[in-house]
């Protein structure tokens, strides 16, 4: 058995340490790209979800190169993303690729069909080793996600311009190689120094922008065309509070195991959302109340185009955006998206996001002067 | 003064409108329906929703354009789930908090949350809190309540009978005759309710079948027994109450003689039906040679498209008939 797993953004760090942990053979499928994308839109339906898509390209890459297994999260709706596994499988199998996939959810509360699949992935049940794997793989979750929080707070505030894109592409690479929670921490660890040792203004106070939307193509770099590293070198600080960690701690273990949750989203979208509607509309609009009232200067929602839960999230948006007095962009991405039209939108977002600024403290200059 | 209710002519009103016609009258309440669908109903609601909306989703704003300056409450309830371990759609979910942010003068909104995901216990809490805004009475809801599912429950054995639920609700249609063959093509059409029982946005499709000799039949004609032992068959349980029905009935399709082709009817933008048509092609193409074909509406599709294509395809079914016929005559 040669285990594959889709890509989304850092997951594949995740998967590939819960994998190393059990002592599971894998592939890795080679990280998104172009013909991926190209692939997954020719066998998937073409009015599903952009990330179905991607998932389709990321298996059958790993295919061509010898894995026969996928490993997938499973839910039970609202929103699509519960029934992926199922269809993918379909889709797969109908077009000649045979592959198994492996679900990791409980069907109708069925604890030992759970049981049943983390076996078969664990080759046994050695009840340790599965503990250190879920342990060490929610540890490299939470260390990769504050990395990559580093990384949004460096990149608008270093000298030499790229440096940070550039040791956090390394970074990537090399952990394709990495076996391992230890060497999968170290290498954190390093680029953790090596980014703190980059030479950074200190006294740059740059405009604060926060990332709302779907998850997938808000963690992805690749198919929001790189929105955070963009924002970040325009000078931009982003927040994108939806991390791998907490879908995986808050979303997965604390929900099922029932523990409090930070569910400070939750009453914050209260007033324009009263309920979780599937996806990640809740956080989408509880997050986008939290930036305004923490005085960030815009809010950035991105959602892949058909996503049911964002597309409820961004019609409530507006309501958000005049309450708070607060610019919100709307970005929507599939595989037609081009990305110089793409780039206008974002360019003439932070323009408007610098005038309100200028405006504000020539406003706060004038009333100094004047008194 | 009788307090008006409005109710949208659009989404659940095709499913549920029974149900809540006699809840209502019983506590004494005077309902309004907004219109019947027509162009300006569904070029306000594009104008006044987002773009990336799927269009059943549109029309609803429309509708409530319609009603909203012409009764004292809007009922727009949030349907979660009207279904043990279902759901409806995240939209259908959303749908108060859409209407709420995106008109600045609406009278009150009736929006409390439907969920039987859990129990069915939690419907007739929701019914108590809908009721509350017209009565004080507690007995009186709870009747009202068993009132409405006994019409509820007539409307939906009538459509397991046979009957025909947008002829139930709307008479201006030429009657379906049910069960007689007599040369008449039998064409299953899948499609979501609000999409199907709307003359106006199937652009006459039911109208146009029976008109050429064929007899429609619906998910809401299969009853729910079969529908669940036939989706049980799905390598993973259909978490959508309409996906569960639109999967379950394509199942049986195929253990029918009498079927004669499949239509699924795909509303644009519509995320459910990207996933459960593409799976309902997937095991009709599997097993058996059934003719089936797509049909998508959405705020621009030209009523002549839809007649050639449509006329296409009952030809295709009509001349394989024929040719079938004539090949097992001499066979
Ligand atoms: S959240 Fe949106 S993009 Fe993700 S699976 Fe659901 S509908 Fe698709
Ligand atoms: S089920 Fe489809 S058509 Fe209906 S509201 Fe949801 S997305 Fe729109």
């Amino acid at each position: 058995m040669k285990i594959t797993f889709p890509h989304m953004g850092n997951v594949y760090v995740v998967g590939k340490i819960l994998l190393d942990e059990l002592g599971a053979e894998y592939i890795v499928p080679p990280f998104n790209n172009k013909k991926a994308l190209e692939i997954g839109t020719k066998y998937a339906p073409e009015s599903a979800c952009l990330p179905l898509k991607i998932n389709l390209g990321n298996y059958i890459q790993a295919y061509e190169q010898g894995a026969d297994t996928i490993l997938m999260v499973g839910g039970c709706g609202p929103c699509r993303f519960g029934y992926y596994g199922a269809l993918e499988k379909e889709i797969l199998n109908d077009a000649g690729f045979n592959m198994d996939i492996i679900i990791l959810e409980m069907p109708n509360g069925n604890l030992k069909e759970f049981l049943n699949r983390v076996k078969r992935l664990a080759g046994g049940f050695d009840i340790h080793k599965i503990f250190r794997a879920i342990r060490n793989t929610t540890r490299i979750a939470k260390q990769v996600d504050e990395l990559e929080k580093l990384t949004f707070k460096i990149r608008p505030r270093e000298i030499v311009k790229g440096s940070t894109d550039r040791i956090y592409k390394a970074f990537q690479e090399d952990m394709r190689e990495a076996r391992g929670y230890d060497q999968a921490r170290k290498l954190v660890e390093d680029t953790r120094r090596e980014l703190l040792s980059l030479e950074i203004d200190r006294s740059f106070k740059p405009l604060k922008v926060g990332i709302v939307g779907e998850i997938y193509t808000t963690i992805d770099s690749y198919t929001s065309f790189y929105l955070d590293s963009k924002l970040g070198n325009m000078g931009i600080e982003v927040e994108r509070p939806v991390t791998i960690s907490n879908w995986i701690i808050d979303h997965i273990i604390k929900s099922a195991l029932h523990l409090p949750r930070d569910l400070r989203y939750v009453e914050a979208a209260a007033p324009y959302l009263g309920k979780m509607i599937g996806g990640h509309a809740q956080e989408t609009i509880g997050n986008a109340v939290l930036f305004a009232k923490d005085g960030y200067d815009g809010v950035v929602q991105v959602y892949p185009l058909t996503c049911m839960p964002e597309i409820v999230a961004q019609s409530i948006l507006p309501a958000i955006s005049r309450d708070f007095d607060i610019p919100v962009l709307t970005l929507i991405i599939d595989e037609m998206t081009g990305e110089a039209g793409y780039l206008t939108r974002i360019e003439a977002f932070t323009d408007l996001l610098e005038k309100r600024r200028e405006r504000t403290t020539i406003e706060e200059n004038r009333v100094l002067s004047r008194s | 003064m009788k307090k008006k209710i409005g109710i949208p002519r659009s989404l659940f009103y095709y499913q549920l409108f029974p149900f809540w016609k006699t809840f209502f009258e019983e506590l004494g309440a005077e309902i309004v329906v907004s219109d019947r669908t027509t162009k300006k109903i569904l070029d306000d609601g594009v104008k006044s929703c987002v773009d990336e909306a799927c269009l059943p989703v549109k029309l609803f704003h429309g509708h409530v354009i319609n009603l909203k300056d012409r009764v004292d409450c809007l009922f727009i309830p949030r349907y979660t789930s009207i279904s043990r371990g279902e759901y409806v759609c995240p939209k259908f979910g959303g749908l108060p908090d859409m209407i709420r942010n995106s008109f600045e003068e609406l009278p009150q909104i009736i929006g409390t949350e439907i969920n039987l995901r859990k129990s069915n216990a939690a419907a007739f809490k929701a019914a108590l809190e809908i009721g509350s805004y017209f009565c004080s009475h507690k007995k009186r809801i709870e009747r009202a309540c068993h009132m409405a599912l006994k019409a509820y429950g007539d409307f939906v054995k009538q459509g397991v009978n046979g009957k025909f639920p947008g002829d139930l609700l709307d008479g201006s249609q030429p009657k379906a005759v049910a069960g007689s063959r007599n040369g008449r093509l039998n064409i299953v059409v899948i499609g979501h309710a609000y999409n199907l029982y709307d003359s106006y946005i199937n652009m006459d499709l039911v109208y146009k079948l029976r008109c050429s000799n064929a007899n429609v039949i619906t998910v809401e004609n299969v009853s729910e027994e079969i529908i669940n032992e036939k989706s049980a068959q799905l390598f993973k349980r259909m978490f959508w109450n309409f996906g569960r029905k639109a999967a379950g009935t394509a199942l049986h399709i195929l253990d029918r003689s009498d079927i004669d082709g499949v239509i699924y009817l795909m509303s644009f933008g519509c995320g459910i039906d990207s996933f459960v048509c593409d799976l309902v092609e997937r095991k009709l193409r599997h097993s058996r040679d059934i003719p089936f074909t797509i049909l998508t509406i959405d705020e621009h599709s030209g009523e002549a498209g839809l007649n050639t294509r449509l006329e296409a395809f009952l030809d295709m079914i009509r001349w394989r008939k024929e040719n079938e016929n004539y090949i097992s005559a001499h066979g």
